[in-house]
């Protein structure tokens, strides 16, 4: 008898239902598309250490998705909430033909799992359908080579998503006897008749809050653009954060009034049609809802950010790639270790080992010779000293401008010795990696530096006073800027300063400071250079790998396999964990935009009511029904727009990336069709949603 | 006088053919411009069922409803909600005035869905309003005003698109003694002085009184009709007290 009657329910108040199951669908999908990753990772045919990277990944959205569950249960039960609301009369019938509260919970629960159990059941179709899509997209990002499709089933992830929404389902059923056990008759029969007080708000005080929140806004703005040299600390970030936030809701505190004003004064717009009925609905619900709009337009903003602006980081980061990783490795090791040296974290004094001393003398190929690496396996070999000079610091190069600079950058160790190299070894990094070659007279240097901040820092010095005193002997720069250029491979530019000095300048070999070894893997195919790679990088198992071990000799290096996987997985990462949370808060705040919306649709029944009565005509009212609920829906879009387009700059300048208008469409693109899809779909259903509850009377 | 409603024979019957319910059963009447009619019955004598046929919210079986030489039963879809918003004018028992929107606004939104020409809905909502008394109270909203206020707004609203006939059910129901008498001396001066043809539906006789003819309804036919005449509101109260009596009024109803 109890479940005949909740699934009438269910039946009869389907289009209720409709925002709930969605919002229940969307989730189970999503959720067991991202947890089922590792299962498709299986079918792709990838090295080992793009394969940790996305072991890594599967960890890291392991996690996340504990978070994710949190915001969704809460949606959840704000959502059950809502339509337990919507029946309060519901079970005041019940309640007043006898029914006890344990029985009405009982309804309740069997609703409950019956929905909890089709939601799952249809969001598993979808989520396993449409991670067949993300696996070919896991493919692409990672440049995997996908030879053969199949289709891929993750039990675990169908097992985790079952056990983590049973969690949510018990909570909403925990919730809900709770709410009902709290419920009096009289209030749950009496509960329509409720009337609503109209908030008034004094329109000069609403265009001055609306005045204020575009100049805060514009503010903020400027602080995160114009101004983003200064936002170098979290704390200093708070700022425009906090100003965004009080803005939005000042914003959204003043818009209905603000505008509700300016069309009231053109009668010929307010008196047309069902214009103004629409104008104070929207000035009501907007009124009452400040916070929560608030909310959902910020939430908004982040989706949108975080979306675009890590689609756009990764298009850059893959063109820069390549230029940075001009050849196949980079060795290097420190060169001429003082006998022992004081620790700065301990305070011990640490002695190096004849062992490690006697190699340090010695450049990066006579390591590996002597350690038994067959050297033939690399190719286009080129060796060269980096020296520093104690007196020759940051600080000394500065000159000048060192005191402005450490004002300005207080940061920055000002103390460390410059690298220096010959201009003629510089000149055979250059060739190896088609860059630029120079040429000095003995008494000029140049500065390389490619890293954006501190080329500025340098070029106030060159471009004023470059002389320099060494040895007694005057140096000045070449140029009056720094040149582009590095000798460490990297994903970007990363090269914060290195000075090039003529041949004959007075470098003894104690202030050799590092021995650099630049070579191409000895093979013509890319498994070639993988098998070579392994020999040189990782943790392999081979004798070379032990003695250098036992010496205790510090040989680094980086390749240009290593760098571009860690540089796509990484991006990858970001690209994953964005478009995860991303479209989370955007059902979360579509959901609860709709709901909001369904929630005072049953309050407008009335008024819609009377409309009818006084004559609008079916078409009239469901026009004013589309304009108020899309009004509704695309205010706080196009504040989050707004925001965005000052947010993506803002992550674009803190991660040096930059990125021309046509790279950065593709990924607006992207972002505004998920964001069009999803928020589009909440519209719709809401939208007819509410047009059924108005029209429910007759 | 030309009638502005003529009822001719209509039927209305709910259920089926087991089961049939005759609402109305044959009424035929006419109204003239400017006449103040009142019809009254018990609760279930198919008063309401034949002002919802009159107002075209229901569909008659049978017979005809002519308004202003139109037959409404043959209207149908937009044609019909036109010629609600435009020919009819109503005023219900709760009001109905919109709470989010100012008593301007609620008369206005009468006009602006006619649309009516921005500037002359400014004109017509101000004169209506300083002939109803309700001038000061224009920008408040329906919660900031009382009962009788909210009525004599709602007044306005419906005869503000100067209608063929002004359609009230139960206008008095919710209103305590007071308020009820200022309404039925708008309804007076609406009927005498702005030459409104009005029809209510009650079951209240001192409602009625205030009408020029009642129209007795009782299971669906006119059971009886009494003219105001040359009595005075008093006399005529008396004659309605009577007919009700016979009617089996609401005592009878009771046993």
């Amino acid at each position: 008898m109890l479940f005949k009657l909740s699934f009438r329910n269910m039946k009869k108040s389907f289009k209720d239902y409709a925002i709930y199951f969605l919002t229940l669908v969307l989730g189970v999908a999503i959720f067991y598309m991202f947890n089922s990753l590792d299962s498709q990772e299986a079918m792709l045919k990838v090295s080992q250490s793009t394969r940790e990277l996305i072991q890594l990944m599967i960890q890291m959205l392991g996690m996340i998705s504990v978070f994710i569950a949190i915001v969704l249960g809460f949606l959840i039960v704000y959502a059950n909430n809502f339509l337990i609301n919507r029946r309060k009369r519901e079970f005041g019938i019940y309640m007043t033909l006898g029914m006890g509260r344990r029985q009405i919970s009982a309804i309740i629960l069997l609703e409950t799992i019956l929905i909890g159990i089709i939601s799952l059941v249809v969001g598993l179709f979808i989520g396993i359908f449409a991670s067949q899509f993300m696996s070919i997209l896991v493919a692409k990002l990672f440049e995997a080579d996908m030879t053969e499709f199949t289709f891929v089933f993750s039990k675990d992830a169908c097992i985790k998503t079952c056990i983590y929404f049973a969690v949510m389902y018990i909570a909403v059923i925990i919730f809900n006897t709770l709410t009902i056990s709290r419920y009096k008759l009289i209030n749950l029969l009496t509960e329509n008749k409720k009337n609503q007080k109209v908030k008034v708000k004094s329109p000069v005080i609403s265009i001055i809050v609306f005045i204020i929140s575009c100049v805060i806004l514009g503010y903020a703005y400027y602080l995160v653009t114009g101004g983003v040299g200064e936002l170098r600390t979290a704390e200093k970030l708070m700022k425009p954060i906090l100003m965004g936030i009080v803005g939005t809701i000042g914003i959204f505190w003043s818009l209905s009034g603000f505008i509700l004003k300016i069309i009231q004064t053109r009668k010929k717009i307010y008196l047309k049609g069902t214009n103004m009925f629409v104008l104070r609905q929207l000035n009501n619900k907007i009124n009452t809802n400040i916070i929560s709009i608030s909310i959902i337009c910020l939430m908004l903003f982040m989706t949108i950010s975080v979306l675009s602006g890590s689609l756009s980081i990764k298009t850059s980061l893959d063109e820069q790639l390549d230029k940075f990783t001009p050849v196949d490795v980079n060795l290097y090791k420190p060169a001429y270790l003082p006998e022992s040296y004081v620790s700065e974290y301990s305070g011990k004094t640490i002695y190096y080992t004849d062992e490690q001393i006697e190699d340090s003398r010695h450049p990066v190929s006579y390591t590996l010779e002597t350690n038994g690496y067959d050297i033939n396996r690399l190719k286009d070999i080129i060796e060269i000293p980096i020296y520093t000079l104690p007196e020759w610091t940051l600080k000394y190069s500065l000159g000048n401008n060192y005191e402005q600079t450490k004002e300005k950058y207080p940061m920055l160790l000002y103390d460390i010795p410059e690298s220096i190299i010959k201009v003629s070894d510089y000149n055979k990094i250059a060739k190896a990696y088609g860059e630029e070659e120079y040429s000095l007279n003995s008494d000029e240097y140049i500065v390389l530096c490619n890293y954006e901040q501190m080329e500025n820092i340098r070029n106030q010095t060159l471009s004023t006073n470059s002389n320099i005193e060494i040895n007694g002997k005057t140096y000045h720069s070449k140029y009056k800027e720094c040149k582009d250029g590095f000798i460490y491979m990297a994903t970007t530019e990363i090269n914060a300063g290195i000075i090039l000095v003529p041949d004959d300048f007075d470098l003894k070999d104690e202030n050799t400071e590092q021995y650099l070894l630049v070579a191409n893997y000895n093979a013509d195919t890319e498994e070639g250079k993988e098998n070579i790679e392994s020999t040189l990088i990782g943790t392999g198992d081979t004798e070379f790998f032990k003695n250098v071990e036992e010496k205790g000799i510090e040989l680094d290096g980086s390749s240009k396999i290593s760098i571009k996987e860690s540089s796509k997985g990484l991006t990858t990462i970001i690209i994953f964990i964005a478009i995860y949370l991303g479209v989370i808060f955007l059902i979360a705040s579509a959901a609860i935009l709709a709901l909001k919306q369904l929630t005072e649709s049953s309050d407008n029944k009335q008024r819609y009511t009377i409309l009818r009565k006084i004559g609008c005509d079916e078409k009239m009212i469901n026009n004013a029904l589309f304009k108020q609920i899309f009004i509704f829906f695309i205010t706080p879009l196009i504040l989050a727009m707004i925001h965005s387009i000052f947010g993506i700059k803002f992550i674009l300048s803190m991660l040096e990336v930059i990125a021309s208008p046509d790279e950065l469409l593709p990924s607006v693109i992207v972002t505004a069709l998920v964001i069009g899809a999803i928020y589009g779909l909440y519209f719709l259903a809401t939208y007819f949603g509410s047009k059924n509850i108005i029209k429910e009377e007759e | 006088m030309s009638n502005v409603l003529e009822v001719k024979n209509i039927e209305k019957y709910y259920g089926n053919k087991s089961n049939l319910t005759k609402a109305i059963d044959g009424i035929s009447f006419n109204v003239e411009k400017g006449e103040f009619v009142g019809i009254m019955g018990a609760s279930g004598s198919g008063k309401t069922t034949l002002l919802n046929c009159i107002s075209t919210i229901d569909r008659v079986t049978a017979g005809k409803i002519i308004i202003n030489n139109q037959d409404i039963t043959k209207l149908k879809g937009n044609k019909l909600n036109k010629f609600r918003r435009e020919e009819l004018g109503f005023i219900f028992q709760d009001f109905n005035l919109l709470d989010t929107l100012t008593v301007y606004e609620n008369i206005a939104l009468a006009l602006t869905i006619q649309k009516v020409n921005s500037n002359e809905i400014d004109r017509r909502v101000k004169e209506i309003a300083e002939k109803l008394g309700i001038k000061e109270i224009l920008n408040k909203y329906p919660y900031q005003i009382s009962g009788g206020q909210k009525q004599r707004a709602a007044s306005a609203r419906a005869i503000i698109t100067n209608p063929k006939i002004v359609l009230a059910d139960e206008p008095t129901g919710a209103l305590d003694s007071k308020s009820a008498r200022q309404l039925l001396e708008t309804f007076e001066h609406l009927n005498k002085n702005l030459g409104a043809t009005i029809l209510v539906v009650t079951h209240d006789a001192f409602s009625a009184s205030y009408a020029n003819r009642i129209i007795f309804i009782r299971d669906g036919k006119i059971f009886n009709e009494i003219v105001k005449g040359e009595d005075t509101r008093k006399q005529f109260f008396e004659k309605i007290i009577e007919v009700q009596t016979l009617l089996g009024g609401d005592l009878n109803d009771v046993i």
